[in-house]
């Protein structure tokens, strides 16, 4: 039942996606070429999905706990700090280099396009790449304490 | 050119933010695209690697909903070379890592929160997203 609900939230999640317009790399560009084919499409896309999340936020997190678990899950980082703002970036670039961000090219696997699954994975490649620099730079003070 | 789609994209928004609200509501997890995805690929635990799973199968879905509903393949459209698809997702993936979130997590779900990190991590990779794109069709490409 669990993975049937979570199922179909991904599906409800794709379909966002896919009518919203951001599985497709030509109306991302063009929604961040302001100063020649500009699309404002994606404005629409973040205004409803931020709305109903902003308003629906208000009355799920009020509550002790999700219906279906046992605790939020929701990051306690509050520092605004350099791997954010220098990652943020990355991102900003990769994404206006390819037309794809994660949320958009995930769904868009599904229509089985060569330039998804390669967009795909490369990302998962530099987010595993990413993953075992920040853990060695994490043990690595970690075992300079223990010497 | 792309067509201006306004009824379409906010409907799209609509879903997207009524996941967003079902998958915090229901199961406590913030709807972030990289999020699910790293936890996928790198599991933590067992029992923390199910959901994810479907939930992308059910991402993944969509594209086959749509043409069973509308009779027409989704558009992807890509006017970018392979070389930019390949370079574009390997500083995708490792930016999202450190900036801890992508357009999903902090643009949609962390705003919807009044998140400060949320707040500049979309600002940030917006405007840098629209300097790449000036630069490429206008200086460079123009």
């Amino acid at each position: 039942m669990r993975f049937v609900l979570t199922y179909l939230i991904g599906l409800i999640f794709g379909m966002g996606i896919v009518l919203g317009g951001m599985a497709n790399p030509a109306k991302v560009l063009n929604f961040f070429d302001v100063a020649g084919t500009w699309d404002p499409s994606l404005a629409f896309v973040m205004g409803g999905a931020l709305g109903v999340t902003a308003l629906g936020y208000r009355f799920v997190l009020r509550r002790a706990s999700p219906r279906l678990a046992e605790v939020f899950h929701l990051p306690a980082l509050r520092q605004i700090d350099v791997p954010l703002v220098a990652g943020s970036a990355a991102f900003g670039l990769g994404w206006g280099l390819a037309g794809f961000c994660p949320g958009g090219a995930l769904p868009a696997i599904g229509t089985g396009d060569p330039a998804v699954l390669i967009f795909t994975a490369a990302m998962v490649a530099g987010i595993l790449a990413a993953r075992a620099v920040q853990a060695r730079q994490v043990t690595r003070p970690a075992r300079e304490a223990a010497q | 050119m792309t067509e201006f789609t306004p009824w379409m994209s906010l409907f799209g928004g609509v879903l997207i933010g009524t996941a967003s609200v079902l998958l915090m509501g229901l199961f406590g997890r913030v709807m972030g695209a990289t999020g699910i995805l790293a936890g996928f690929v790198m599991p933590q635990s067992a029992g923390d690697w199910g959901w994810r799973a479907t939930l992308l199968a059910g991402m993944m879905t969509a594209p086959a909903l749509y043409w069973i509903i509308s009779g027409d393949a989704v558009a992807v459209d890509v006017p970018v070379s392979t070389a930019a698809m390949i370079i574009g997702g390997l500083i995708v993936g490792a930016g999202v890592t450190y900036g801890g979130g992508c357009t999903s997590g902090h643009g949609v779900c962390g705003i919807a929160r009044l998140s400060p990190r949320s707040i500049v991590a979309t600002v940030v990779f917006m405007a840098v997203a629209v300097a790449t794109v000036y630069v490429t069709r206008h200086v460079v490409g123009g």
